[in-house]
């Protein structure tokens, strides 16, 4: 073994190995005898396959000794119960200094799955279990494949990381069923928030040959195995096109990475470029140039991001820095939603279905109240049209949410939560007549985006009650919830909040009560920039594509369309308020919302005229490069800041939420990681936010 | 409302492979696991049967608890993929799990409430010792209501050794020598291995594996070889590990079916169920259980023993099955009496033996045109026996 998979291996020193278990099987029908190799870590599926280099090494022996024999006709690779394997080992990945090391890594896995398809006897993969990356390329390997129907997911997320399927994806997979279906699950699929494929979905897209039940899945893959061997079953698979239709997918591929990405993360366009190479090259060849692509991405500052990201998201929000012991928590066995509005309706429907417990909506209004509970009933109708709850739980879920005009109806609630219009003297009212009728312990809950949450609790008899529990929207698609503690709020409070967060299935992180907590005070701050970049006469077109290098996913102006600009001045009245020297209150914003501009960009994608004469302003415009400077270094500034005055534990909580609260990429690991990266930090703190590569923990 | 009792067939059959329990082939696999792997392949076996017409899933099993408890037949139901209107239900009458399985479910077939019920049996010793969480009312022992003898099987073997002294430990070793020799030959001439489904098995040291063949049988054993193994339930007495079947891990199923839904659905009905007796005797020495049950049936019926042209009797212990034979003058090596050996050899999974005398029971009869009747017996835990009464579906008259 060369020096440099040593190295690999001394890298990998906490590696927990896969191993690969051989075991002889006597197949049915007399076929013969197959080895059958498992794959198993040792845990429970809880702790999933994955491959370091000491579990390709025990692969590449098990598959060695296979190859020494003459007394078998097949060898069958299998995972543990529940899970195939779920690709590379990356914990190692950020130790890897050099290219050499990382050109290592890709190789070692090359050289070990390649023989799965150059043995002198059938290989088959029979997966049986979750399969990722490596995983999937183990399979790839294979002269034929079995899949489970009960296969959870199937995916090949290197892309989504800043990675490609390196191991042979991207040469064999287009090989097999096409550039087209190949490209959706090197690009596609983990360019949309990692989507995941299942069993019947890796059949029907041809990956694999055949499709079993999950209840004897292995059994029945041997003895399919053997019909293949006897010749009794014929495998046959379609011829893939490598001419026009390779090159139009291809095409389409680019088009769609440039358009999300802009150029910021390098793995995806890789991927693509590995795969419109794929149809001409040899094994050889394509397996060389997956090696160096491997080795270059692996060194980028790019992966580094993204697996500091994953962490983030995968670890660090399961255990929210700062929340306080969860025995401290109390029972909510009954919700008030104060409001009957679209946020209050969306948060009834989150609160039903996931806490089981009975919701109820109030308003001093019968027509609003009846509206809002008739949203919450048709959403769930919507569910149920789609499969997603059957006609019982829909019926419980409807009768979960009702509606009242008064709050006696809270009277045995246990959390109740404020999504009423965003002034401080109507919620301190609202809080002060639901305490009226509570119980001392009941949670009050506010949902606001910018408030004091000390300043609201003042004057009720029991502050310690107050929490924020800031929602993003759409509620049910970002997973970011900012929970707030007032000055006064008791742990049990806050124990509560996170344990009811936990069980609406949202990434929780603690705030302290600071103007906009996190989210909204970054994307005010960076929203503000550009817009005075185009008050001070850029165009409006020309600062808002001047962020697209950093690949966010969508640009300033239509997020500002999205959550509305009335609702963007309100925040940034707060902070100016707060913070006058660093948040301007931009009076060409205000000009478009006095105008009763809900929009920004008419229906053709184009900005609004109407709304472009009210943005422009002076005559001194910006190159985009400077505005994206001025932009980033305006958040290095603000991020500092924060992290002083406590905001959140550590720069990783400001990366979680802007990643979970306003879908900010892995690629830049949130935004700390990017800032450090380009030299910014250090521009405006006089030191990065992270000391060598970013830690999520 | 009058009702006409329908006849009763048995279908087809299939089972495990058996293990040895603790180091064997299954310890490191579920008891549930390995009946759905059984069921599945009945119903995969017999494809004209649409899974919606199974009745009633009723699956036997001595230990219910863990994977072998929560009403394993409806959860192996689930399991194995039927509708969710398949009913189903757990059965215990110790070593005849099976085998009340079949008669409990196969009478509700001729009382006309089911039409097709899978009828089978599953123990893992291993991951359920016999004996486990059990808590015998202590009044068994202060009103002697038992022999405390009676709670282990090998000391009621002993006893039925003292109650037929003419059954040496000799007789016995034959007898087992016997049973090995048969299933050996059986399995060369490959009339066990129909009746298998291929099963996997897990161990976290050796992977994934397929359980093809039982594990227990031990070809080759001689007299000799059998002479100096120790006799753990007494000293100097006469019931060894040779002479006994061992503990054991195995499911088997049996699909049963009315006569004229078989003829519906165009399924080969292989033998007819007849009738069939359960009877009591003292527990301590349940192994005579056989001997009343036969009794009982055949006088019901009016036949005689020698109208039974072929006997599989479980060999729970060789004593056992020599008190039968001495009762009813057979011969130790009739040649009626379990064909192809017994449990001896291949191994007594406690509650899902019942289900392999019926199988082993319905291939004879297939080679057997000339035999007209046959019996499935067995003795039972705490002084029972059980004894079906089958007739051959193949019976050519007396041709």
């Amino acid at each position: 073994m060369s020096t440099a998979i040593e190295q690999a291996r001394e890298l990998f020193k906490d590696e927990v190995v896969t191993n690969a278990i051989s075991r002889d099987v006597e197949l049915p029908y007399g076929a013969g005898t197959a080895v059958l190799i498992t794959l198993d870590n040792g845990h429970d599926h809880t702790k999933p396959n994955t491959f370091g280099p000491g579990g390709l090494l025990s692969l590449d022996a098990a598959i060695e000794a296979a190859k020494a024999r003459t007394d078998i006709v097949a060898v069958a690779v299998t995972g543990k119960p529940f899970i195939f394997a779920v690709g590379a080992d990356l914990t190692g990945v950020p130790a890897i200094r050099t290219h050499e090391q990382a050109e290592a890594i890709g190789k070692l896995g090359h050289d070990t799955f390649r023989k799965l398809g150059e043995l002198d006897v059938p290989t088959f993969a029979l997966v049986n279990g979750a399969a990722m990356g490596g995983g999937v390329e183990v399979a790839l390997h294979c002269t034929y494949r079995t899949i489970s129907s009960g296969v959870p997911a199937f995916a090949l997320p290197e892309a989504f990381l800043g990675l490609v399927p390196g191991w042979g994806g991207t040469y064999l997979l287009p090989n097999l069923i096409g550039a087209e279906k190949a490209l959706k699950l090197i690009v596609d699929n983990p360019l949309a928030q990692n989507k995941m494929i299942k069993g019947p979905q890796v059949f029907e897209m041809g990956i694999a040959d055949a499709i079993f039940d999950p209840a004897d899945f292995v059994e029945e893959s041997l003895r399919w195995a053997a019909k293949v061997l006897k010749g009794d079953v014929t495998v046959e698979r379609p011829e893939v096109d490598k001419g026009e239709a390779w090159d139009n997918a291809v095409n389409m591929a680019r088009f769609v990475v440039e358009g999300k990405l802009h150029g910021a993360a390098p793995a995806p366009a890789r991927a693509v470029e590995l795969v419109a190479e794929a149809k001409n090259r040899s094994r050889d060849e394509g397996f060389a140039a997956e090696d160096e692509a491997l080795a270059d991405l692996i060194m980028s500052p790019e992966l580094k991001a993204g697996l500091y990201a994953f962490d983030l998201v995968q670890k660090r929000a399961k255990r929210p820095a700062g929340a306080p012991d969860k025995s401290l928590a109390r029972k909510v066995t009954k919700v008030g939603v104060v409001g009957a509005g679209l946020m209050a309706g969306q948060l009834a429907l989150l609160f039903a279905r996931r806490l089981d417990v009975p919701v109820v909506m109030t308003d001093l209004d019968q027509e609003r109240l009846d509206k809002g509970v008739a949203y919450v009933h048709g959403e769930v109708d919507k569910l149920l049209k789609k499969g997603r709850v059957n006609q019982d739980k829909a019926n419980h879920l409807k009768a979960l949410v009702t509606g009242s005009l008064t709050k006696d109806a809270f009277s045995d609630a246990d959390f109740v939560i404020e999504a009423v219009f965003e002034r401080m003297d109507i919620k301190k009212q609202v809080f002060a007549e639901v305490e009226a009728v509570v119980s001392p312990e009941a949670i009050l809950a506010t949902n606001t985006s910018s408030l004091s949450i000390t300043e609201m609790a003042s004057g009720l008899r029991h502050p310690e009650r107050v929490v924020g529990f800031h929602f993003f929207n759409p509620v049910a698609v970002l997973p970011l919830l900012e929970i707030i503690r007032g000055d006064k709020t008791d742990d049990a409070s806050l124990a509560t909040a996170f344990a009811v967060s936990k069980k609406l299935k949202k990434t929780s992180v603690l705030c302290k009560d600071a103007p906009a907590f996190v989210v909204n005070r970054l994307l005010t701050l960076f929203m503000g920039e550009v817009l005075g970049a185009v008050a001070e006469g850029t165009e409006p077109e020309v600062a808002d594509r001047a962020v697209a290098p950093l690949g966010l996913p969508m640009s300033p102006l239509m997020l500002l369309q999205l959550v509305g600009p009335a609702v963007g001045l309100h925040v940034a009245e707060t902070l100016n308020e707060a913070f006058p020297e660093r948040f301007a209150v931009s009076p060409q914003l205000k000009a478009v919302v006095d105008a009763g501009k809900t929009a920004i960009f008419a229906p053709d994608l184009s900005i609004d005229p109407e709304v472009k004469a009210l943005l422009a302003g002076g005559d001194s415009p910006s190159e985009e490069s400077a505005i994206l400077d001025r932009a980033l270094r305006a958040l290095a500034k603000e991020i500092h800041l924060m992290l002083e005055e406590g905001v959140v534990a550590e720069a990783a909580d400001i990366d979680l939420c802007l990643i979970t609260g306003a879908g900010w990429p892995f690629h830049t690991g949130g935004i700390t990681p990017y800032l450090d990266k380009v030299g910014v930090s250090t521009a405006v703190n006089g030191k990065p936010f992270h000391e060598g590569d970013p830690k999520a923990f | 409302m009058s009702r006409t009792a329908r006849d009763v067939v048995f279908v087809d059959g299939v089972r495990t492979p058996f293990g040895k329990s603790g180091k064997g082939l299954y310890a490191e696999t579920r008891a549930d696991d390995l009946i759905v792997r059984v069921i599945r392949e009945l119903m995969r076996r017999n494809p004209g049967l649409p899974p919606e017409r199974v009745d009633e899933v009723a699956i036997a099993a001595t230990t219910q608890i863990g994977d072998q408890g929560l009403t394993l037949g409806r959860t192996a139901a689930i399991l194995a993929g039927l509708p969710r209107s398949v009913p189903g239900y757990s059965i215990d009458r110790m070593c005849a799990g099976a085998l009340t399985a079949a008669t409990t479910a196969g009478a509700g077939i001729s009382f006309g409430a089911y039409d097709v019920v899978i009828a089978g049996g599953v123990e893992h010793m291993g991951r359920h010792p016999m004996g486990e969480g059990v808590d015998p009312n202590p009044r068994i022992i202060s009103e002697k209501l038992v022999d405390p003898s009676a709670l282990v099987m090998g000391n009621t073997a002993e006893n039925l050794h003292d109650r037929y002294p003419t059954i040496t430990k000799e007789r016995a070793d034959a007898y087992a020598v016997r049973s090995q020799e048969k299933v050996a030959k059986a399995y060369a001439d490959g009339k066990i291995q129909p009746d298998l489904v291929e099963t996997l098995v897990r161990s976290a040291e050796k992977g994934f594996g397929l359980a093809t063949q039982d594990e227990p049988p031990r070809p080759g054993t001689t007299m000799e070889s059998l002479a100096g193994l120790k006799t753990p339930f007494r000293a100097h007495g006469n019931v060894t590990p040779g002479n006994a079947a061992g503990l054991n891990d195995g499911a088997t199923g049996t699909l049963l079916m009315a006569e004229e839904v078989a003829e519906e659905l165009g399924l080969d009905a292989k033998m007819r169920l007849v009738d069939f007796s359960f009877t009591g005797v003292e527990p301590e020495v349940m192994g005579v259980g056989p001997v009343p049950a036969t009794e009982k049936l055949l006088a019901r019926q009016g036949i005689g023993m020698d109208d039974i042209g072929l006997i599989e009797i479980n060999e729970a212990f060789a004593v056992q099955v020599l008190a039968f034979l001495e009762h009813f003058g057979i011969a130790d090596d009739d040649a009626r009496v379990n064909p192809w050996g017994g449990a001896i050899a291949i191994g007594h999974p406690l509650a899902s033996s019942g289900g392999r005398l019926m199988m082993q029971l319905a291939r004879q009869f297939a080679e057997r045109p000339d035999v007209r009747y046959g019996i499935t017996t067995m003795c039972v835990g705490l002084g029972m026996g059980g004894t079906i009464l089958w007739e051959n579906t193949n019976y050519e008259g007396g041709k």
